[in-house]
């Protein structure tokens, strides 16, 4: 029969493009529609017509506003009535494209709930989290997903995932108005209460630091990044919806909301998440935390050689080069007799994509034979000739 | 049973009678002046004569049943729901005021209700035709509900035309019986978006689907179906209502008349023919379309005739060009 030819075609690319998933342990931890999805499209794949329109009518009454939900409710009833050959056959012609939206949506949603992260995954960005960051979020933009992390002990577990919508043309925004989201590391910057937003922002909004120090360092451009909700009369949006900024459902959003804080929680949008057992996480955390020692103890030790070589060719500090950095760190050793660094409070956050750069905050204390001071630090640290070295540092 | 659409829906009266079985002679006039009444459009006094065989038979099925088509014809929509609800809880193994529940649902655009009352009739009755039609119908409507939420596409004509369909189609219950009714145009438009096959497996597309999800659209390779189905079921309907010029304008310039016939001597004999005083119902199944090249298509089915002297159902073969975006008889043959 071709009607049900088409729709378990449909379940089949859709479920196939979501790849070996047989496998991948599934945690139900999740709240939103994809269980429910997921089920439709088994039931599709095996036949059972009645029950996958009865579930979907139930998907439907639970998220009124879904638009993939009517989408799939209509296939099941107009297959009833005549042979399909298309997903959304029966919509008009003049609503192709969002047609194709909605089976992006639908792909992207069951990926996304096939494959998630296990309890022994972690993102690889979230090397370090600090004591007072009690979470961090991570997107994959590919994926659509928005993925919330709990800070346990400096170990990142995972709380929830949510469906995003990302820019209408994709990623690594570089300029003003290009509908690109960027891929970097971020935090919260403020709230936008939904009595101050258009409606188009749903319950609310949170401005991201976008462009941050490194962004204006490669000259990107551009500004009004957010994370923000969805128009009333909307559930969700299409993958790539926006003009660069990242979207979650109203409801998601709430939720979210709760777990951000205002300037401290990070937010990290990579391309495609690079996804460390917790073993090769820790292995990697603790390198980069003995390089972190390491540059201190230098540092401690008077020898400006030893120091210089935890910095990167091309180092730049408040307008001032690697030469005259180290110049003025050799005029002020000159007139010591013992320095002691202490870094407290460190947090780690590794750059996604083709930037390879690790973000270093902590909280320096620093006490010398004739001079001491405490202040908040920001260190890039890039790959140098095959070695980690610091290519930026501020007061944060 | 042939399955004629509309025509089929009088099925609710005739079989009404049959299954409630042989009422005494006196009771028996009673409900065929009721009937009598429906049929002429005479409500108010259905109503009357109505209540009063109901005054002495107040569980009548057939009278109770009456009264629902007559409260739908009077558009009181509300009163007939109860009639027919309290007659499924009575009788529930009647498929027939399920059906007709949902057909007042379905009016109502509550389309979910009408489903509902529609699997119910099936259920009592697999094979009941009306309801596996109507159903077929209601999934549609429901379809198209569910793509304007999903696409956020405005479908306010289509309700409009479906109410029209479907309250012609009760009253279109009530002449068919009497045979010497002229018809009226509400039955006679209601022919096109109501004949069709009632198969619940794959089957063409109702029309009423594609008039309204699709307006003002450019036909699809895959749609011509729908074109070609709509084509014929408007000649049928031209045909039932004895509208000639109608009739022959389905024809082509080259069609090729039977009988080594003259276009002229054939147009004469048509005319007459068709013209003909008398009521009559053409309908047709289910359509097996062979596309012959990109506008021209053979299409095969069962026709059934019935008038008043004569009932047949022969098979049908058509060839149709498509001229200027329409299609066009440019053959006829009785025969598969």
């Amino acid at each position: 029969m071709t009607a049900r030819k088409f729709l378990s075609g449909l379940a089949a690319c859709t479920l196939f493009a979501a790849g070996a998933f047989a496998d991948v342990p599934v945690r139900y931890t999740d709240s939103g529609p994809e269980p429910l999805l997921a089920h439709v499209f088994e039931q599709i794949e095996q036949n059972q017509w009645e029950a996958a329109l009865n579930e979907t009518e139930a998907l439907v009454k639970a998220y009124p506003k879904f638009r993939l939900g009517h989408l799939i409710k209509g296939d099941l009833l107009l297959a009833r009535t005549r042979p399909l050959q298309r997903f959304g056959q029966g919509g008009p012609r003049v609503a192709e494209e969002q047609v194709a939206d909605l089976r992006e949506e639908a792909i992207a949603r069951l990926r996304a709930y096939k494959n998630k992260p296990t309890e022994s995954q972690v993102p690889r960005y979230l090397v370090q989290l600090r004591s007072d960051q009690k979470h961090a979020v991570v997107v994959d933009t590919q994926k659509a997903r928005l993925y919330l992390y709990q800070n346990d002990n400096g170990t990142p577990r995972f709380v929830a995932d949510y469906y995003i919508s990302h820019g209408k043309l994709g990623v690594e925004k570089l300029t003003e108005g290009d509908k690109k989201t960027p891929i970097g590391v971020y935090h919260v910057t403020s709230s936008l209460p939904r009595q101050k937003l258009p409606d188009l922002y749903g319950n609310g909004a949170y401005p991201l630091n976008y462009p941050n120090e490194w962004d204006k360092k490669m000259g990107r451009k551009g500004h009004g990044i957010w994370l923000h909700g969805t128009p009333s009369d909307t559930f969700s949006r299409p993958p790539k919806a926006s003009d660069g900024c990242v979207v979650l459902a109203n409801t998601d959003l709430d939720a979210l909301a709760k777990n951000l804080q205002i300037g401290s929680t990070p937010v990290i949008i990579s391309n495609s998440i690079e996804w460390l057992s917790l073993d090769d996480w820790q292995t990697e955390r603790q390198s980069l935390l003995t390089m972190i020692d390491e540059w201190r103890r230098d540092w401690e030790s008077l020898d400006l050689e030893r120091y210089a070589s935890h910095y990167a060719r091309d180092f730049k500090s408040d307008g001032k080069d690697l030469d005259a950095w180290l110049a003025q760190k050799k005029k002020v050793n000159a007139g010591k007799q013992w320095i002691k660094v202490a870094t407290n409070n460190i947090s780690m956050f590794r750059n996604p994509g083709k930037d390879d750069y690790v973000v270093v905050t902590f909280e320096q204390d620093y006490l010398s034979s004739n001079l001491s001071n405490r202040m908040q630090k920001r260190q890039y640290w890039i790959k140098d000739g095959g070695r980690w070295k610091i290519v930026s540092e501020d007061a944060a | 049973m042939p399955r004629l659409g509309a025509p089929v829906r009088l099925v609710l009266l005739v079989s009404g009678c049959t299954i409630f079985g042989a009422a005494p002679a006196a009771w028996a006039n009673n409900i065929e002046d009721v009937s009598h009444s429906i049929k002429s459009g005479q409500y108010a006094k259905a109503l009357d004569q109505v209540d009063r065989y109901l005054a002495d038979k107040p569980k009548d099925a057939q009278g109770r049943f009456l009264k629902g088509i007559i409260l739908t014809g009077m558009n009181k929509q509300g009163e007939a729901i109860a009639v027919f609800r309290k007659l499924t809880e009575d009788y529930p193994e009647l498929p027939e005021p399920y059906n007709n529940l949902a057909v007042i649902y379905a009016q109502q655009k509550q389309y979910d209700k009408a489903k509902e009352a529609l699997e119910m009739a099936i259920r009592t009755h697999p094979a009941y035709a009306t309801a596996h039609e109507n159903l077929g119908d209601i999934y549609s409507r429901l379809a198209s509900q569910a793509y304007g939420k999903a696409l956020q596409i405005d479908s306010t004509n289509e309700s409009a035309q479906t109410k029209l369909a479907m309250i012609s189609d009760l009253v279109g219950t009530g002449k068919v019986g009497v045979g010497g009714t002229a018809p009226t145009p509400i039955v006679a438009a209601s022919k096109t978006p109501t004949v069709q096959p009632a198969a619940p497996a794959p089957t063409p597309p109702t029309p009423i689907v594609v008039a309204t999800v699709k307006p003002a659209e450019p036909a699809k390779p895959v749609d011509a179906s729908i074109e070609i189905a709509a084509a014929i079921d408007g000649w049928l309907s031209a045909w039932s209502k004895k509208d000639v010029k109608g009739y022959l304008a389905v024809y082509a310039k080259d069609f090729d008349p039977p009988k080594d016939q003259s276009r002229k001597e054939w147009e004469n004999e048509r005319t007459q023919r068709v013209g003909k005083p008398g009521k009559i119902e053409v309908s047709r199944d289910k359509l097996a379309i062979k596309a012959e090249g990109d506008d021209k298509v053979v299409v095969r089915f069962r026709q059934h005739y019935k008038s008043a002297s004569l009932s047949t159902s022969s098979g049908k073969t058509l060839v149709l060009v498509k001229r200027d975006g329409k299609w066009l008889i440019q053959q006829e043959r009785v025969g598969g």
